[in-house]
């Protein structure tokens, strides 16, 4: 299954899950999922950038490239969004 | 990436709470022993469904994702539902707490069809005489009345709430079971001596080797049972409990009551933790953002008497309200506190007397005392009100 903490695939198209509401905050921002009443955090600034442009680009993989994560930081990223989707913050698009 | 410690960010407050406590009425069919609000009776002064609508407006320009609605008995507002509708229309969520008297069939339906109400049916005993000794006779029927229409509705996750005492700690699995038996979802919280609690707290509070087994027992289960973030001074045992594991007082939760006042949690009605009024200029934001006992909570803690003791960076000295209504210190031990402080200092302090709650809407259950006038007719006919009135001199 895509998207488990495990095995994040960069390559597919995601997108922030409908019922997700996100309210920026200095440190990154706070998520709340009204489907499942589970809040999350995301820890910079930076991670909001990339989860806010998930759903207008082709891959996750993009969205961190043009929200400038490097190729370094990129598993930290990978992982980061794996347990966004572990929690449907995130979930993957049908493929275009 | 960096990653700062959340822990520290949330210790220095937020813009907005990232959820709020709002007790609706002090109105409640029930007289609890252990009431966190010494809830009973009306307040006349509660905020009109107008003021309670402009609140959940701020709510929304505020982005709070939901509340905590609680009471007194919320669900006895005749403005109930309409509130709640009001509120989810305007992406504010509601989870409300209730004895269950209004869970009826058609209404259990209702909820069921909604993704933005949670439904939290408190229950303080698996059994209907460890529930009713604390929560008054009948409540243990109603609560599962309630829960069999939610199951029945189709309302899968409802959360049974449970204020954890020394009477009902030997129930914990019982508890699950009847979670499970609904498809529900167990949440267990801390008993604190607030409000009527402060009365029975000597007798009703965990031992301390209760306190140990549930540690355990909330270990082994993981997220798969609630706690609301209540049992943070149990973190001195080892690993923390699922959740911030912090105080949120002031910096992520609050508490506004029945007539509007912004208290830093549910569990400290008092004037010393009173921060402001929704009613005042500016609102509950400003409340929130600008009150003087907000920003000093705001402010970095010294952990005091705890601060060399090597849990202090685990329970960060434990529940302000349970120190507060114990009597103890603000930045001393909880009474509750896993190294056996809190009960040193408990016994050191004596007969010195705790402070009280600063309101009681409790039922009157001692008769209003009235003279009634035994003074016999002048005559049988005499209608002057000055009849036997004889000027002195």
């Amino acid at each position: 299954m895509p998207g488990t903490r495990a095995g994040f695939d960069l390559d597919l198209p995601w997108q922030l899950h409908p019922q997700v509401s996100v309210r920026p905050e200095r440190f990154g921002a706070l998520l709340y999922h009204f489907g499942t009443r589970r809040l999350s955090f995301l820890k910079s600034p930076a991670l909001l950038t990339v989860v806010s442009s998930l759903g207008d680009s082709p891959s996750a993989r993009a969205a961190c490239r043009d929200a400038g994560v490097t190729e370094a930081e990129l598993p930290t990223y990978a992982t980061a969004l794996g347990a966004l989707a572990a929690s449907q913050m995130i979930r993957a698009r049908e493929a275009l | 990436m960096t990653v700062p410690a959340l822990v520290e960010q949330f210790q220095y407050g937020l813009d907005a709470p990232i959820c709020l406590t709002w007790e609706l009425t002090y109105a409640c069919n029930l007289s609890c022993v252990h009431c966190l609000s010494s809830s009973g009776r009306r307040d006349p002064r509660e905020l009109s469904t107008a003021e309670c609508k402009a609140v959940i407006d701020e709510l929304e320009r505020m982005q709070v994702f939901y509340v905590n609605i609680g009471g007194g008995e919320p669900t006895v507002r005749p403005d109930f539902w309409e509130l709640v509708d009001y509120a989810t229309a305007h992406h504010v969520g509601v989870k409300f707490s209730t004895n269950g008297i209004k869970i009826i069939p058609d209404r259990a339906r209702q909820l069921a069809g909604s993704d933005y109400v949670d439904v939290q049916i408190s229950l303080d005993g698996a059994t209907a005489e460890v529930n009713d000794a604390v929560r008054g006779p009948g409540s243990y029927a109603t609560a599962l009345r309630a829960m069999e229409n939610l199951a029945a509705a189709g309302f899968r996750g409802f959360k049974i709430s449970v204020v954890i005492t020394r009477q009902n700690m030997g129930q914990l699995d019982e508890f699950k079971a009847i979670a499970d038996r609904f498809g529900a979802q167990l949440r267990l919280t801390r008993l604190r001596p607030s409000g009527r609690g402060a009365d029975v707290w000597d007798e009703l509070h965990p031992t301390a080797a209760q306190q140990r087994q549930l540690y355990d027992w909330l270990a082994a289960r993981g997220e798969q049972v609630l706690t609301g973030d209540s049992f943070f001074h149990l973190a001195a045992y080892g690993d923390p409990l699922p959740g911030l594991n912090l105080c949120g007082a002031g910096r992520v939760v609050c508490l506004i009551d029945p007539v509007g006042d912004v208290y830093a949690c549910p569990f400290a009605i008092h004037d010393s933790f009173l921060a402001g009024n929704v009613r005042g200029p500016g609102g509950f934001a400003t409340v929130w953002r600008e009150s003087e006992l907000f920003t000093d909570l705001r402010r970095p803690q010294t952990g005091g008497a705890c601060q060399s003791c090597s849990a202090y960076d685990s329970c960060r000295g434990g529940c302000m309200a349970a120190k507060f209504f114990t009597g103890l210190p603000l930045d001393g031990p909880d009474p509750e506190c896993v190294k056996g402080h809190g009960e040193h200092a408990l016994a050191a302090m004596g007969s010195t007397a705790a402070p009280r709650p600063s309101g009681d809407h409790s039922h009157r259950t001692q008769p209003v005392p009235v003279t009634i006038s035994r003074r016999p007719p002048e005559s049988a006919c005499n209608e002057s009100p000055l009849a036997g009135f004889r000027p002195g001199g």
